[in-house]
């Protein structure tokens, strides 16, 4: 399971860094706020943004377990806590998606 | 349950194959059995290492359908789910030949770790009292058990990334001397496992605390060293 | 580079995780309560034009992103890609001078 977290925690980062540019260059067209609202009404931007809440809810989860183990005193309950970041991610991207 | 084990076995050295074999499957029956019966009624030249088969001594570790373990401690029952199994030597070494791999690579990291003690006292001083219940001391047994066996750093995808990196048991050795108060070579330990290729390239995959035969936490240890490590660098002692 | 400068590196990179972490909880509340109240861009440049608080907030978060980012995408061209060396570690300070470029000027354009 950590793994398989570790992996997902590096591909969102990338896919994060990627998109970064990308929405700083929006906001700073934030005279032209509403014509790009209204185009951020499609499904299909919808779910582009459900998809990078999500990929920074899983980043977050998987950085927060990654502090937990290297500053923490864990012991076995480390184990759970790939599970743990996984489930925070599902919540992150429910509350998103419900919120839309 | 099958009343034969259908296995494939790597033969040759890194531009090798895998080879099948039929191996009567037994009650009980390890890995190491399956193994060792190919060699000693099948094929008399195929090589492998083991040595007390029972569990003590590391030097059964191969590649059992894909993860690394120690052969005389692995059940067929446990592995082989629908009467097949895949052998080949630990991942992350180069191959002798067969299930064998040549492990120097991973003795030089242990030294290049400084996982060697250094001590400050001669045969004329009195011993140093160390108490077994100081938090060091606890530390360092915690993880002192390791046999060097190889099982952590064939799972480490780290390794498998960057060839420089020292990997889980050189540091993990590392660490038991960073909690070792008698030590008298901190400093340079400390140096041997800062940067890019050594504690702090552990991405906490945490596949060696997984598989270690041991039960051994090398992710905890590095962890440990991280923090030393960022502590000496941030004092201006690295 | 030394070991000290990439232990360095290493702080840095959790440092600005532990800033992220606050930052990016406050971010995803933040946007999941706007988005369920509908936003116009009247609405949302009024909530945020001249609001020194927020300003500083952001500021922050684009200066912690341009540190973590591009010493996370170190480790991923070394081990992925096989790219160490000086040539890698320039491209990504200029990748981190881009981030926090483009960042501080969409934070002025959002709460200037």
């Amino acid at each position: 399971m950590s793994r398989a977290l570790a992996l997902a925690h590096r591909l969102s980062g990338i896919a994060l860094a990627f998109f970064l540019p990308a929405h700083f260059w929006v906001l700073s067209r934030a005279l032209e706020l509403d014509a790009f609202l209204a185009w951020t009404e499609q499904p299909a931007v919808k779910a582009a943004e459900w998809g990078l809440v999500t990929l920074l809810a899983l980043h977050l989860a998987g950085g927060l377990r990654v502090l937990a183990l290297e500053f923490l005193p864990w012991r076995d309950w480390a184990k759970g806590l790939a599970a743990l970041a996984a489930g925070f991610t599902v919540a992150a991207g429910l509350a998103f998606a419900l919120a839309l | 349950m099958s009343a034969t084990l259908h296995v494939r076995v790597w033969r040759g050295g890194a531009d090798g194959a895998f080879r099948e074999y039929e191996v009567p499957r037994r009650e009980s029956q390890t890995v190491l059995d399956v193994v060792t019966h190919i060699q000693r009624a099948l094929d008399p030249t195929l090589a492998y290492r083991f040595a007390c088969r029972v569990g003590m001594c590391g030097s059964c570790a191969m590649t059992v359908n894909g993860a690394p373990r120690w052969t005389c401690r692995t059940h067929v029952d446990t592995v082989a789910r629908d009467g097949t199994l895949t052998i080949g030597p630990l991942r992350n070494l180069p191959v002798i030949r067969d299930l064998v791999a040549d492990m120097r690579e991973f003795f030089d990291k242990w030294a290049r770790a400084q996982g060697q003690f250094k001590g400050r006292r001669t045969r004329a001083d009195d011993f140093e009292r160390i108490s077994p219940e100081s938090e060091a001391r606890r530390r360092a047994d915690a993880a002192i058990e390791c046999i060097g066996c190889g099982v952590c750093y064939a799972a480490c995808d780290v390794v498998a990334a960057n060839p420089a990196y020292l990997g889980p048991a050189a540091l993990n050795r590392a660490w038991t001397l960073v909690n070792d108060v008698r030590d008298a070579a901190q400093p340079e330990r400390l140096r041997a496992v800062a940067g890019d290729d050594a504690s702090l390239a552990c991405h906490t995959h945490m596949s060696c605390t997984e598989r270690c035969p041991k039960a051994l936490s090398p992710t905890a240890g590095i962890a440990g060293l991280k923090r030393a490590v960022s502590r000496a660098a941030l004092q201006g002692k690295l | 580079m030394s070991r000290r400068a990439e232990t360095l590196l290493w702080v840095a990179q959790r440092a600005s995780a532990a800033v992220l972490g606050v930052c990016v909880l406050v971010h995803l509340a933040t946007i999941i309560y706007a988005v369920q109240g509908g936003l116009t861009g009247a609405e949302i440049l009024a909530r945020t034009r001249g609001n020194t608080a927020w300003f500083t907030f952001y500021t922050v978060f684009v200066i912690a992103v341009a540190v973590h980012a591009p010493i996370g995408l170190r480790a991923v061209l070394a081990e992925w890609f096989g790219w160490r060396g000086r040539a890698r570690d320039f491209a990504l300070i200029a990748f981190a001078v881009v981030l926090a470029g483009m960042g501080l000027q969409a934070v002025s354009g959002v709460f200037a």
